[in-house]
């Protein structure tokens, strides 16, 4: 299969690998994926205390080129959001900015319930209540 | 100077020899007669150059020049004599006997074949991927007519014991089959001293052309028939009708022979190069060889590199053609079947490789595998969260993954 230009550069010089301190109250993480189905994706966000804007974001993916690049795109989006903003981001946003074909739609899912994820995380540790996700993916 | 990429993929098809090529070359203009055109020079013509490829053919797996059946390749081949048999020996018996990591052609084979009434038991590939005679001993019924067991696989490539299971069933009075596709031209397969009744293989796997292929089907002791599935002129000693593809039987002849006169020196030196680049990737921690290493084909090795997922891992190193336990190119995202039955977790039957060496690879191009697999390794669990668990002691089995 042939990948995009955008799918290759992410996959080749992925932006902002890494890893948050978990333990920090300013630090959500999403876990999402599993091994066996071949994609994980930790993506992690740090917020402002007082801004509210996320002025950090870092991942670690396991899996495809897509896969990769999905979440190196996602961590380049977050930064400079505020959080509410940050839930608005929607895979299909990113499937049209990588070109990803029909069979690598599951990969900007996997982004999308990443940030959701990273973001609920982060709220229930600051005493608020998680997002409920009632968004249907095709 | 190397080329760029390198192909490692030789599992999946060979390049064709230029001798063979220069062998084919007569057969498409110049003579380019029927070899069943019986009244002319024509017709003779293709006609010798076909008995003289099927006497290639034959030297090779020490079979007689008449046993030889011509074939498109070796997915023909398994479709002729599994439904052959199944119609030819049917007041026999309807129960065929094979394992769960053969090819496609055969397990598919056996499915359709289910549907119009036969009765097929799967046995299951130990850890090395081996299966046991006592394994096929246990699952012979009374109706058993056919036990077709691949000669090497084509994903791990291990050997299984023919002889023995070709014994066991002679003293039964059950046919043999064996998909030889990987085996035959890269190891020495002996059809009398092995006992084997019938045996597929094809062109394209040994430096011949595509699209041509053979059954091996024994004359004597016994004397095996299977049912045509091809129906017309009644060539091939009535077993599969068509008019001869004569180029390219004239080029799996050519092909043959070379193999048979240079299999010794190939496999020398294809080995120690396999052998080389497996020695340098195990280096790389939490690498394993799949299956078993004893019994296996001299040109290949699948591996797995734990913690990096294979689609991902096939695009870092892009520089070499491969192919990858994980059939996520496919759209479907489950890991290979044969890795699986094996036992394998998914993770590591998601991250495997399989590298397939040939006459053609050279030293250098090792090399250059083994620099850029340890690479792209590097590089993609720089970024993997499960390498991380792993370096940080955590059980990635102890964790609740959302699966999705």
């Amino acid at each position: 299969m042939a990948y995009s230009d955008k799918v290759i550069d992410h996959y080749s010089n992925p932006r902002n690998i890494g890893t948050l301190d978990k333990s920090s109250k300013q630090v959500g993480t999403g876990l999402v994926g599993a091994p066996e189905c071949g994609d994980v994706m930790r993506l992690q966000i740090e917020v402002d205390e007082v801004t509210g804007i996320i002025k950090d974001a870092k991942f670690k993916t396991f899996g495809c080129g897509s896969a990769i690049a999905s979440s190196s795109l996602a961590t380049e989006w977050l930064k400079g959001k505020s959080v509410d903003d940050a839930l608005k981001i929607d895979n299909m946003d990113i499937v049209e900015e990588l070109a990803l074909p029909p069979v690598k739609i599951h990969c900007s899912v996997l982004a999308e319930d990443a940030i959701k994820s990273a973001i609920n995380d982060y709220r229930v540790k600051n005493g608020l209540s998680p997002i409920e996700d009632n968004k249907k993916h095709y | 100077m190397i080329n760029l990429p390198i192909y490692l993929d030789n599992n999946a098809t060979t390049p064709m020899d230029p001798r063979v090529l220069e062998a084919m070359l007569p057969f498409f203009i110049e003579n380019f007669g029927n070899a069943a055109s019986r009244n002319h020079a024509f017709g003779w013509k293709a006609e010798e150059a076909v008995d003289y490829a099927r006497e290639q053919m034959a030297a090779l797996i020490n079979a007689d020049s008449k046993e030889i059946i011509i074939t498109s390749g070796a997915t023909e081949s398994n479709n002729l004599a599994l439904k052959g048999v199944f119609e030819m020996y049917a007041e026999k018996g309807n129960h065929f006997i094979t394992v769960e990591t053969e090819h496609k052609a055969i397990l598919d084979t056996c499915k359709h074949l289910e549907k119009l009434g036969a009765e097929v038991t799967y046995l299951q590939a130990a850890e090395d991927g081996l299966i046991t005679v006592e394994q096929v001993a246990a699952a012979i019924k009374p109706n058993t007519v056919l036990v077709t067991v691949m000669y090497a696989n084509n994903e791990i490539g291990v050997i299984q014991p023919i002889k023995e299971i070709a014994s066991l069933c002679k003293s039964k009075g059950i046919l043999f089959h064996t998909d030889a596709t990987q085996a035959v031209g890269k190891i020495k397969v002996d059809v009398i001293g092995d006992g084997i009744d019938m045996m597929s293989f094809s062109g394209h796997k040994m430096y011949g052309p595509k699209g041509v292929g053979v059954l091996y089907v024994r004359r004597k002791n016994p004397r095996v028939k299977v049912t045509a599935q091809m129906d017309g002129g009644g060539h091939e000693r009535g077993m599969r009708s068509g008019t001869l593809n004569v180029p390219s039987i004239v080029g799996l002849g050519k092909a043959c022979e070379l193999c048979r006169l240079e299999m010794d020196a190939d496999t020398a030196r294809i080995s120690k190069m396999r052998d080389r680049l497996e020695t340098e990737l195990l280096t790389i921690e939490e690498s394993y060889i799949n299956g078993n290493t004893e019994h296996r084909l001299p040109h290949v090795s699948n591996m797995s590199f734990k913690y990096v997922e294979g689609e991902g891992l096939i695009m870092g190193v892009k520089n070499i053609a491969v192919s990858s336990g994980s059939a996520c190119t496919s759209a479907s995202l489950e890991p290979s079947y044969v890795l699986k039955a094996l036992g394998l977790d998914d993770e590591l039957a998601h991250s495997s490789l399989r590298f397939g060496l040939s006459r053609f690879t050279t030293d250098e191009e090792i090399d250059y595998a083994i620099n850029h697999v340890k690479e792209a390794v590097n590089k993609l669990r720089e970024m993997s969260p499960l390498w991380e668990m792993f370096k940080e002691g955590i059980d990635l089995k102890t964790i609740q993954w959302a699966e999705h």
